[in-house]
């Protein structure tokens, strides 16, 4: 039960964050090419996604050991949850630059704005770009739902779990359109990629033929210790930079 | 588009993807997963080594975020 709720609430915060930021993409093409073309692409990337999961699900389950593909998405898991933490980790404690959708988005806007149309038809130009956001942004989220669906035997949970995020999202920027800035995107980020740790550390050494003790409970007792891992990184790199900025530039 | 170059597309995506600008991440996930196999193959006593692994991992990997 405990996994079952991780599970579907990291599913769905990644979702949402993967959503947020292909919505700013859609959103930018939508205003500047038209939003015919522009959802028929997005639409179109959906269907691709919805075709991948539905292709590589099920036969995944089938046809490959299971202790072989908890030691494979427990490793894929692994990676891009430190790839997520990582990142989050150094744009909390300032040594990034945090991910701008007003930014983002008046970048595209401006470099779409430019692109001539051909013809009054559809335009081409809006549906790939809407379709390369949505279909690059999601392949993440199809690769999270596959591996933590697949490797705790609820994939239909973890399908509904990304469905859901999707609908949320696109719900709320249909609202709030150009304000997705205001939307706590490393806050989700952290929190995203300290449960694919977790669940990646676990799932990893399940495969590997660890017991841990718990069982499930195990993930939580992982979430917490790497929270607490994030927090004091945060703040050792806060007081590292604080130190530099108050020794100055470093003479060249 | 040739079958070549989709293929070189296809698997720089992937690159891109799974090990980016931190191949250090890509290739400490294998230690860890290594190391998982070990603890489980060794009697599962020092399963502590295995979330210890990721936090190294992840430490080194800020070290240079930081330095680099």
């Amino acid at each position: 039960m405990t996994s079952t709720a991780l599970l579907v609430l990291a599913v769905f915060a990644a979702c949402a964050v993967e959503a947020v930021e292909a919505l700013t993409i859609v959103l930018a093409a939508g205003v500047t090419r038209g939003w015919r073309s522009t959802f028929e692409g997005a639409a179109a990337a959906l269907l691709c996604l919805v075709a991948l999961v539905a292709a590589f699900g099920p036969a995944l389950l089938h046809y490959v050991p299971i202790f072989v593909l908890r030691l494979v998405v427990g490793g894929l898991l692994l990676a891009l949850g430190l790839q997520w933490l990582r990142k989050a980790i150094l744009r909390a404690s300032g040594l990034k630059a945090k991910h701008d959708e007003d930014a983002i988005y008046r970048r595209e806007v401006a470099r779409l704005a430019g692109v001539p149309r051909q013809g009054s038809g559809r335009d081409a130009t809006g549906f790939v770009i809407s379709f390369k956001g949505v279909f690059l942004e999601g392949m993440e989220v199809v690769l999270i739902v596959l591996s933590l669906g697949l490797s705790s035997g609820r994939l239909g949970a973890a399908v509904a779990a990304a469905a859901a995020a999707i609908v949320v999202v696109a719900g709320v920027g249909a609202v709030v359109a150009r304000r997705l800035a205001e939307v706590p995107e490393n806050a989700m980020k952290m929190g995203v990629g300290l449960m694919l740790v977790s669940f990646g550390t676990f799932w990893s050494g399940e495969g590997a033929g660890i017991r841990w003790p718990g069982s499930d409970g195990a993930i939580l007792a992982l979430i917490a210790a790497y929270a607490l891992v994030a927090f004091l990184a945060v703040r050792l790199l806060q007081r590292g930079r604080a130190a530099q900025l108050d020794r100055g530039p470093e003479p060249a | 588009m040739t079958p070549t170059t989709a293929l070189q597309a296809f698997g720089r995506f992937w690159w891109d993807f799974l090990v980016g600008d931190t191949p250090e991440l890509a290739a400490g996930t294998l230690a860890v997963v290594a190391i998982a196999w070990g603890v489980a193959h060794g009697g599962g006593a020092l399963l502590l080594c295995v979330p210890a692994a990721v936090v190294l991992l992840l430490g080194a990997s800020l070290w240079r975020g930081r330095h680099g």
